[in-house]
């Protein structure tokens, strides 16, 4: 089972990916103002993932849009349990300009699922942290909007963590 | 953009000066079970709340509890209108994660079919939108072409709508004999065809007051709600996933992105209509230099031996039953694979954890994105130019809702 959590090789790791993307406007930008922000960095199938600490993740979205990301195109989440942290909320960027991708996660306890809401950087987040809200039980603070957005408001549980049974209950 | 995000899903009416109109789910012009929630000030547009959810299936829940091939069927049922992009998606992100070479002809056949599939959208798109604006000859005429698109993948396939056409390591069965001719006479008389709906609607007046400044959505808001594909394009920006990032060997293809600057519902039609001739393009390179060789990739503990082999070699029978018992363990890993389907970008963001089935699928459809640049369209417009606005997004409630 892979697991999210991070230890001394992904130190080492996260040194090695930073400095072979040090090219990378995006890397560029945060390894100056926000080294401290970046728990992780991979670099996979010509993937480049780095995980972020929770609280810095709009300040790093800011970073990452004003650094040519412009597009935000996915957001969504995967849950590890019973490891911990637990979820894994995933944002997929794309830069229009490098035409090139970036893929930032930010690693989520169960006791306190909550995320600061990115919509006040996209406003295309809106539907996908209602998504993940519904689906997977994670809050995002400072939503607009924080309800249910595909399943009805009555209803109980979120299927798509993993010990929600994949019948459902009955 | 913050009075965008502030809408709540129930608008609760202004005093008495304004209406709740309920639009959907049950509408003809929402494609599907679409719910619009708007405020109305008499005929003008105040607020719009999109109310998704009536067909959620919880596929990406199924996904994880199948193995890796037994995803690609439940793929085709995301969107229905273009089943082969979503095969494809979804095949190109476990390949990546495989990390498995793709024969020339199985990616020149994807091509060929990926572009069928977005002419067979873009006509039930074009039939229906103009049939929403009034004009309902057009979609007769769509759907006469759509009919043979679909017999076409019937032949090949074996299914008309839910193709499941392409596997992981290739696609799933040599085309038929006659299929070249068939798609030769089809490509030889589209242009015709497309010039045939352009006499119907490009000089209407009617379908020209309906959608020309209609539905405005600027680039600047179209990149920061998330919208991609034609709608795009519509607003100015110059952005294809094919030529621009390409994928299964589209950078071999000679075409033209169409863009306008109009950001119109008209824009999206002229577009669309664009790159269904784009489209009729590609196809005509890809059946004419289809490479012969293998359709599929030589990793036998992967992808099923052919029938002739699995019943005269004793591996290939042991590989075949081991696919289909166990299925086949993908090395753990994430990746992000996106296509241009015909409404924009559709991303497939598939987590293995190394066993033989998807710890995670999520697909990133673009009309969920896009649906949320509505607003936007119709605030202060007309509630008539609602249903020019939905429909120029080209919505499917099943990619949306899942």
């Amino acid at each position: 089972m892979m697991s999210p959590v991070i230890d001394n090789a992904g130190k080492v790791e996260l040194e090695s990916v930073l400095a072979s993307h040090a090219g990378d406007p995006a890397v560029l930008a945060l390894t100056e103002k926000l080294s401290t922000s970046i728990q992780s960095a991979k670099f996979d199938r010509n993937e480049l993932t780095l995980t972020i600490s929770r609280e810095d993740i709009v300040a790093v979205c800011q970073a990452v849009q004003a650094s040519g990301y412009n597009f935000l195109a996915d957001v969504t989440c995967v849950d590890w349990y019973p490891n911990q942290p637990r979820f894994q909320v995933t944002y997929h960027i794309l830069s229009h300009g490098l035409k090139r991708r970036l893929r930032l996660c930010v690693l989520v306890e169960e006791g306190d699922p909550s995320v600061d809401s990115i919509t006040t950087v996209w406003p295309a987040a809106n539907f996908y942290e209602r998504e993940i809200f519904d689906l997977f039980g994670a809050r995002f603070g400072g939503h607009p909007n924080m309800r249910r957005i595909l399943l009805p408001e009555e209803f109980q549980g979120n299927p798509l963590r993993k010990d929600f049974p994949v019948e459902g209950y009955r | 953009m913050a009075e965008l995000l502030t809408a709540p899903t129930v608008v609760a009416p202004d005093q008495d000066r304004t209406m709740i109109l309920n639009m959907g789910p049950q509408h003809p012009s929402t494609h599907g079970v679409l719910r619009l929630v708007l405020e109305i000030d008499g005929e003008v547009v105040v607020r719009v709340a999109p109310d998704i959810g009536f067909l959620h299936t919880g596929i990406e829940k199924t996904c994880e509890a199948k193995f890796y091939q037994q995803v690609v069927p439940l793929t085709d049922r995301i969107d229905y209108l273009s089943p082969m992009h979503n095969n494809l998606c979804y095949c190109l992100a476990v390949e990546k994660l495989l990390q498995l070479e793709i024969p020339d002809r199985a990616q020149w056949l994807r091509v060929l079919l990926s572009e069928l599939t977005r002419l067979n959208s873009h006509l039930v798109w074009l039939g229906t939108h103009a049939m929403d604006l009034g004009a309902l000859t057009v979609f007769l005429y769509c759907f006469r072409e759509r009919e043979e698109i679909l017999r076409i993948f019937d032949a090949v396939a074996g299914q008309r709508m839910m193709t499941s056409y392409f596997r992981i390591g290739g696609v799933s069965l040599e085309p038929p004999l006659d299929f070249h001719d068939r798609v030769r006479k089809l490509l030889k008389n589209l242009p015709e065809r497309i010039d045939e709906y352009e006499n119907l609607l490009t000089g209407n007046p009617i379908f020209i007051n309906r959608t020309k400044g209609v539905g405005l959505l600027s680039a600047e808001d179209a990149i920061a709600l998330g919208v991609t594909g034609p709608p795009l394009r519509a607003s100015g920006v110059d952005w294809d996933l094919r030529r621009d990032m390409p994928y299964s060997s589209y950078e071999k293809f000679q075409f033209q992105v169409p863009v306008s600057k109009d950001c119109d519902v008209w824009a999206r039609y002229v577009l669309r209509v664009q790159e269904m001739r784009e489209s009729v393009k590609i196809a005509t390179q890809a059946l004419d230099g289809l490479p012969e060789g293998p359709i599929k990739a030589d990793a036998p503990k992967i992808v099923l031996p052919n029938r002739e082999a699995m019943k005269t070699q004793m591996e290939a029978l042991i590989h075949h039953f081991k696919i289909v018992t166990e299925g086949f363990a993908v090395p753990a890993g994430q990746v992000y694979q996106a296509i241009e389907s015909s409404r924009g970008e559709m991303g497939y963001f598939v987590v293995s954890d190394g066993t033989a089935k998807p710890y995670r699928v999520h697909m990133r459809n673009p009309t969920f994105a896009t649906l949320q640049a509505i607003e936007k369209m119709c605030v202060g417009r007309l509630l008539a130019d609602v249903v020019a606005a939905v429909g120029s997004i080209d919505i499917v409630l099943g990619e949306i809702d899942r």
